[in-house]
């Protein structure tokens, strides 16, 4: 079986508060050599039978991005059979 | 006849209470419209109110853009019916594309709700055509994604097109850029607020009644512009 896997960022010019709030937390773990944080989202997506790129590639395009402020990438990640209980 | 006014609710919507009174005290007839439905049953205006359409899961309005009224409303906007889209209302119209640009996170993270003083600054549209150019409101501001972002050159032509509709005045409450609060499109039948006008309405329970005028400007604009409607409710 095959997961199809989108992984969208607010693009680089795009501010992106939340992820400075988690940088700006860093020193209160001792961590200081953190230049910057940003954050976005995964979305995995299964088909039923192969899994098809074209259509994922128009869900990320049409629905889960932003393109006005988010970029996508679309891969195809394999996943290990499922394990019998 | 009165002009009828549909306002949408979507699951999640909170503001379309208001805005049907908002706009019932400005004279016009409210009827509600329903997101499942994309029959708009002949109103002349329709209003995108406040919330949190669909949770506002994924992106705010993402989800809400889809939705079956949407593809009725984009139809008439585009045949030059005057909509209107206040806070998450705004979001859905940017996601839409029926007007450019994002809303996103406010800057400093925190959800403001205050009451905020703004500036009309383009009077060319359908729903601000009663106010003086350069008129100061004080109208109620609510949103924890409210930061008006789109590229140098978007917002260049918006504000060569006079496209710019409000800005915030003093403090900008979200990080805006150019301190952006509403803005129309190329034929100015559809713009985008973040404030609510509609909670601005009555003494009783806003700071002022400045948001009156949004839904009388409409009101006055399809008075005069009777050519507008055999295209909005083709």
């Amino acid at each position: 079986m095959a997961r199809v896997v989108v992984d969208v960022m607010l693009k680089p010019e795009i501010l992106d508060p939340a992820g400075q709030a988690v940088a700006n937390a860093l020193p209160r773990l001792g961590i200081t050599r953190v230049s910057s944080v940003r954050i976005g989202k995964r979305i995995e997506i299964e088909f039923a039978g192969e899994p098809d790129l074209d259509q994922a590639h128009r869900i990320a395009d049409k629905l889960l991005a932003n393109l006005v402020i988010e970029d996508f990438t679309v891969r195809v990640e394999e996943t290990a059979p499922a394990a019998t209980p | 006849m009165s002009t009828v006014i549909g306002v949408v609710t979507f699951p999640g919507s909170l503001d379309d209470r208001d805005a049907v009174r908002a706009a019932r005290l400005s004279g016009a007839t409210a009827v509600r419209l329903w997101h499942a439905d994309n029959d708009l049953h002949g109103v002349d205006a329709v209003i995108l109110p406040g919330g949190f359409s669909y949770g506002d899961y994924l992106r705010c309005g993402a989800i809400a853009r889809f939705a079956p009224v949407m593809e009725s409303i984009a139809d008439a906007a585009r045949g030059g019916m005057p909509v209107l889209g206040v806070c998450n209302g705004f979001q859905i119209l940017c996601e839409a594309h029926l007007l450019p640009g994002a809303l996103t996170r406010n800057q400093h993270l925190h959800f403001r709700n205050r009451d905020q003083q703004l500036r009309v600054s383009s009077t060319g549209s359908a729903w601000t055509n009663a106010f003086a150019a350069g008129q100061e409101l004080l109208i109620p501001v609510k949103n924890g994604e409210g930061r008006y972002v789109a590229d140098a050159r978007t917002l260049d032509e918006l504000e060569a097109e006079d496209r710019v509709v409000a800005r915030y005045v003093g403090v900008n409450p979200n990080g805006s850029m150019r301190d952006i609060a509403a803005i129309r499109n190329e034929a100015g039948n559809v713009v985008g607020i973040m404030p609510h006008p509609e909670h601005a309405v009555e003494e009783l329970t806003g700071p002022s009644v400045d948001g009156l005028g949004f839904f009388t400007s409409v009101l006055k604009h399809l008075a005069g512009a009777p050519s507008l409607q055999p295209a909005a409710t083709a």
